[in-house]
C-alpha cells in the first residue's frame, strides 16, 4: 500500500527502519520484523548504509513484502548510474513494492570500502525527476516504456537540526519541485528546532514524517555530535543518558527521550520515522509512551 | 588543453537583462577561444547600447593581476548590472569571487581536449564538463567545489560548514548558498532539475 494514501486521509503515519544484514541470512531480520513492527505502516530497508556494503535493499523489500509488511524501497545515487537506477525502479515495481525513498547517499569515503568509485551519476533530486518520467511512461533518455508505468509514493529526505537550514530548505524545495509526495527527516533531538524548521517547511504543502533514534547511551550521542551531520543531542539529554548506565543500557532512558520528543514535536508533523539501529524490540514500547 | 565555446545566443541573453561589463580572456597557450563569435556576439551588445565597458585580455585566473585590472575600470563595472565573462570555469570563477556581491556570469563552457595542462591558481578548479553549472551557482563551481559534484544542491552530509569527506574542505554548496544570497540570486536555487550529460565530461570523452 502507498503510504501517501494515509497521509491523504490525514492518518500519522508510524514508519520504522531495518537494515539488511552483511550476508545472505535474513530470516532474523524478517522475525523481528514481523515481531516488533508489523502493527506500523512501512518499514523503510536501509541501501548499503553509510556506504558498507551489505545484502541488497531490493532484495530485502521483496522478503519483507513476502512476509506481509509494507517496505519503503531506499535508493541511493552512490552506487548505481541512472540505467541501473531506473532497471531497479522498474523491478520493484513488478515486485509490488509500492513506496521509495530517493536519497544521494553518503560518500563512498565514509563505508567499508573507501576505495571504491563513488557514481553519483543522479542526485536525490535528479531521481525524483526521473521517477517521474518513468511514471509518466518515458525513461530519463527520452524512451517509452512498454506497458504500463510503475506508481510510487515517492519520498525523500530533509535535516531540519542541520547548522545550514536554509541550505537545506532549498534543496527540500528543489525536491518539492521536482515531484516529491512525502519527507522523512533526519533524527531530531530538538524540538524547538524542528518546530522552526517545520514552520517554514509547510509552505510545500508536504507531509513530513519526524526523524527518531532512540539513544543507546551518552557515549553513542556523544558519537553521533562528533560525526553525524545534522543531529544534535543536548547537554541535558547527555546528562540524562549518562546518569543510570544500566537503564541507558536497558533502553528505558532512550525510549523516555525519543517518546518526548515525538509528543513536542506532533502537532508539527504527520508522521514519525523510527530508526531503531537494531533497537527495533523497543519501538513498541517508543509507541505506546508517545501515545501513539 | 582545453577548448572554450560561447554559450548557445538564447541563453547569452536570458542572462542579460540590463548593462553588463564584458571580459574576454584569450587564456594561456592551453586555451583556444572563439574570438570571432564573441566579437559578433558583443559587436551587437554594443549596437543595442547594452555594454558598459569590454576587457580583452589573458591570464585572468591570476587573482592579483586581474585585480589591478579590474580596478582600473571599476566605474564601468560599477556601472554594469552584471559582468559576462568569456572565459574557462577557472576564469569566471576568479571574476565572481573578486566582484562579489556584483553578478558575474559565464558566457562559455568549457570542453577538455588531450595534451598538456595549463597552469591554473590552486582556489579554483574547472572540471571542463562541457556544460557550464557556474551560472546556476553564483559563480562557484559545483562539479569541483563539491566532493559528490552534485548539480542540484546541497546533500545532507555538511557539519559546521565542512563536507562530509574531508573536515578540511568546506561545504561547496554551503559557498554556494552564500553566494547567491550575497549577489541577491536565491532565486537560482529553483531553476529547473540538472541533469548532466557525461558525454561531454572529460572523463568519458577522454
Amino acid at each position: 500500500m502507498k503510504i501517501t494514501e494515509l497521509f491523504d486521509r490525514g492518518e500519522f503515519v508510524v514508519s520504522a527502519e531495518v537494515g539488511p544484514p552483511k550476508g545472505i541470512n535474513i530470516d532474523h531480520v524478517i522475525e523481528e520484523a514481523k515481531t516488533y513492527l508489523s502493527g506500523i505502516t512501512a518499514v523503510n530497508v536501509t541501501d548499503n548504509q553509510s556506504s558498507v556494503m551489505r545484502l541488497g535493499s531490493l532484495a530485502t523489500c521483496k522478503a519483507l513484502l513476502d512476509a506481509g509488511l509494507n517496505p519503503i524501497f531506499q535508493l541511493t545515487c552512490r552506487d548505481r548510474n541512472r540505467i541501473a537506477l531506473q532497471s531497479d525502479l522498474l523491478s520493484a515495481a513488478m515486485f509490488g513494492i509500492e513506496n521509495i525513498l530517493c536519497l544521494t547517499g553518503d560518500h563512498t569515503k565514509l563505508g567499508d570500502h573507501p576505495g571504491a568509485k563513488p557514481v553519483f551519476d543522479l542526485d536525490s533530486v535528479s531521481l525524483i525527476h526521473t521517477v517521474k518520467l518513468l511514471e509518466s511512461g518515458v525513461d530519463l533518455g527520452g524512451n517509452a516504456l512498454v506497458g504500463d508505468p510503475p506508481k510510487f509514493a515517492k519520498g525523500a529526505v530533509v535535516s531540519p537540526c542541520s547548522d545550514s537550514v536554509d541550505a537545506q530548505l532549498a534543496k527540500m524545495e528543489r525536491k518539492v519541485l521536482a515531484g516529491v509526495d512525502y519527507f522523512q527527516t533526519q533524527a531530531v533531538f530538538e524540538p524547538e528546532k524542528f518546530i522552526a524548521f517545520m514552520e517554514k517547511a509547510k509552505q510545500f504543502g508536504k507531509p513530513v514524517q519526524l526523524g527518531i533514534i532512540i539513544p543507546k547511551g551518552a557515549a553513542m550521542a556523544r558519537y553521533m555530535n562528533n560525526n553525524v551531520a545534522g543531529v544534535h543531542v543536548p547537554d541535558d539529554m547527555l546528562a540524562e543518558l549518562a546518569a543510570d548506565k544500566e537503564r541507558a543500557k536497558a533502553g528505558i532512558t532512550g525510549v523516555e527521550i525519543a517518546a518526548r520528543v515525538i509528543k513536542a514535536c506532533r502537532p508539527y508533523c504527520q508522521g514519525v520515522h523510527i530508526m531503531a539501529l537494531g533497537w527495533e524490540k523497543h519501538v513498541p514500547a517508543l509507541l505506546e509512551q508517545a501515545g501513539i | 588543453m582545453l577548448i572554450t565555446e560561447l554559450k548557445s545566443k538564447e541563453v547569452l541573453e536570458s542572462l542579460l537583462t540590463g548593462k553588463v561589463f564584458i571580459i574576454n580572456c584569450h587564456g594561456c597557450k592551453e586555451v583556444s577561444f572563439p574570438e570571432k563569435e564573441a566579437e559578433e556576439f558583443e559587436k551587437e551588445l554594443l549596437a543595442a547600447g547594452k555594454v558598459t565597458g569590454i576587457l580583452t585580455t589573458d591570464y585572468i585566473c591570476n587573482p592579483e593581476n586581474l585585480q589591478v585590472r579590474l580596478e582600473r575600470r571599476r566605474a564601468m563595472i560599477d556601472e554594469a548590472d552584471a559582468v559576462l565573462v568569456l572565459s574557462c570555469g577557472v576564469g569566471v570563477q576568479t571574476v565572481a569571487e573578486y566582484l562579489t556581491p556584483k553578478p558575474v556570469f559565464a558566457g562559455c563552457d568549457t570542453v577538455r581536449l588531450p595534451g598538456f595542462q595549463g597552469v591554473t591558481p590552486q582556489e579554483f578548479d574547472c572540471g571542463q564538463c562541457g556544460e557550464c553549472y557556474l551560472n546556476y551557482t553564483g559563480g562557484i563551481c559545483p562539479i569541483t567545489a563539491c566532493s559528490k559534484s552534485l548539480v542540484n544542491g546541497q546533500c545532507g552530509g555538511s557539519k559546521n560548514g565542512k563536507c562530509e569527506v574531508d573536515p578540511n574542505m568546506e561545504c561547496g554548496w554551503e559557498r554556494i548558498y552564500r553566494r547567491l544570497e550575497a549577489t541577491g540570486r536565491l532565486d537560482m536555487l529553483k531553476c529547473p532539475t540538472q541533469v548532466r550529460n557525461f558525454a561531454t565530461d572529460a572523463e568519458v570523452t577522454k
